[in-house]
């Protein structure tokens, strides 16, 4: 299958908009892990997943950016703002919200965060160089293509995975079975 | 400035694993722990794709399995909270003692 290169469709402003949606993808996630409410965290959540969505657009990834506002915007976030109107959290929101283990995290974080910049640093010469890809303006097509010939078990077993979270899910919420 | 390439966006990529780390290692409150999960599983979606751009799209096709797999520890991760709630009336991870003697 050959990929289709389109000419004269060069992208306009990538710098602004890289430092755009990353920056805002980076505040929203600040947000998520310092809000009090779980909701407000969730909203973070979702605004972070959209600007996400729209950073695979500018990595000429259109399908995962489509599957990424559908199922993580729209179906998983879903789940967890109902589950946070399920569970009454009045009284976790009056409470300490961060750990007594907190600043141990906190620097093991740090830790990790130094041990990627020593690696991306140094160990530039480690990552064998590729070669950027044609784009393809059929995206979907061959993400399908691949799914169903080349990752054919995988999905497979993908599906039967969703089909024990669902039973799984069903067991643990289920006040009598 | 320098075009965009890919290591921009392994560095945001980090930058939010980075946080996602803090979130599940320094809050109480487990859903906001399921939401850094998420964050996490988020970063290395970035990874992947912006891989995908220099080796083909595998890069695509892995980063759609992960958000399956996002989805069943999503769905399993709350229901496991909701049974917990019936059982003790709170979600904060360092009162879950159960099995601790």
């Amino acid at each position: 299958m050959q990929p289709i290169v389109q000419p004269g469709m060069q992208p306009v402003a990538t710098t602004f908009f890289f430092y755009f949606l990353s920056g805002l993808t980076l505040l929203s996630g600040v947000l998520v892990i310092t809000r009090k409410s779980p909701v407000h965290s969730a909203l973070a959540l979702i605004f972070g997943l959209l600007t996400q969505a729209g950073l695979y657009l500018m990595l000429y990834a259109p399908f995962v950016a489509g599957v990424q506002i559908i199922l993580y915007a729209g179906g998983i976030m879903v789940l967890f703002l109902f589950v946070i109107m399920l569970v009454n959290l009045e009284r976790s929101q009056k409470e300490e919200q961060f750990n007594k283990q907190w600043l141990i995290g906190l620097l093991a974080a740090i830790a990790l965060g130094a041990l990627f910049i020593i690696v991306y640093v140094k160990g530039k010469s480690f990552f064998p160089v590729g070669i950027p890809q044609p784009i393809e303006s059929n995206n979907t097509q061959q993400i399908g293509v691949m799914l169903y010939g080349q990752y054919m078990f995988a999905f497979e077993i993908a599906s039967l995975l969703l089909l024990v979270a669902i039973i799984g899910a069903v067991v643990m919420a289920k006040k009598r079975i | 400035m320098s075009p965009i390439g890919t290591v921009h966006y392994l560095v945001v990529a980090a930058a939010l694993l980075i946080l996602g780390v803090i979130g599940v290692l320094t809050r109480r409150n487990v859903v906001i722990i399921l939401m850094s999960i998420e964050l996490i599983l988020n970063a290395v979606n970035l990874n992947l794709v912006a891989f995908s751009r220099l080796w083909g799209l595998h890069g695509q096709v892995f980063a759609i399995f992960v958000i399956t797999d996002a989805a069943a520890e999503a769905a399993v991760g709350l229901g496991i909270l909701i049974a917990f709630f019936r059982n003790k009336e709170t979600v904060n991870v360092d009162e879950i003692d159960l099995l601790k003697w």
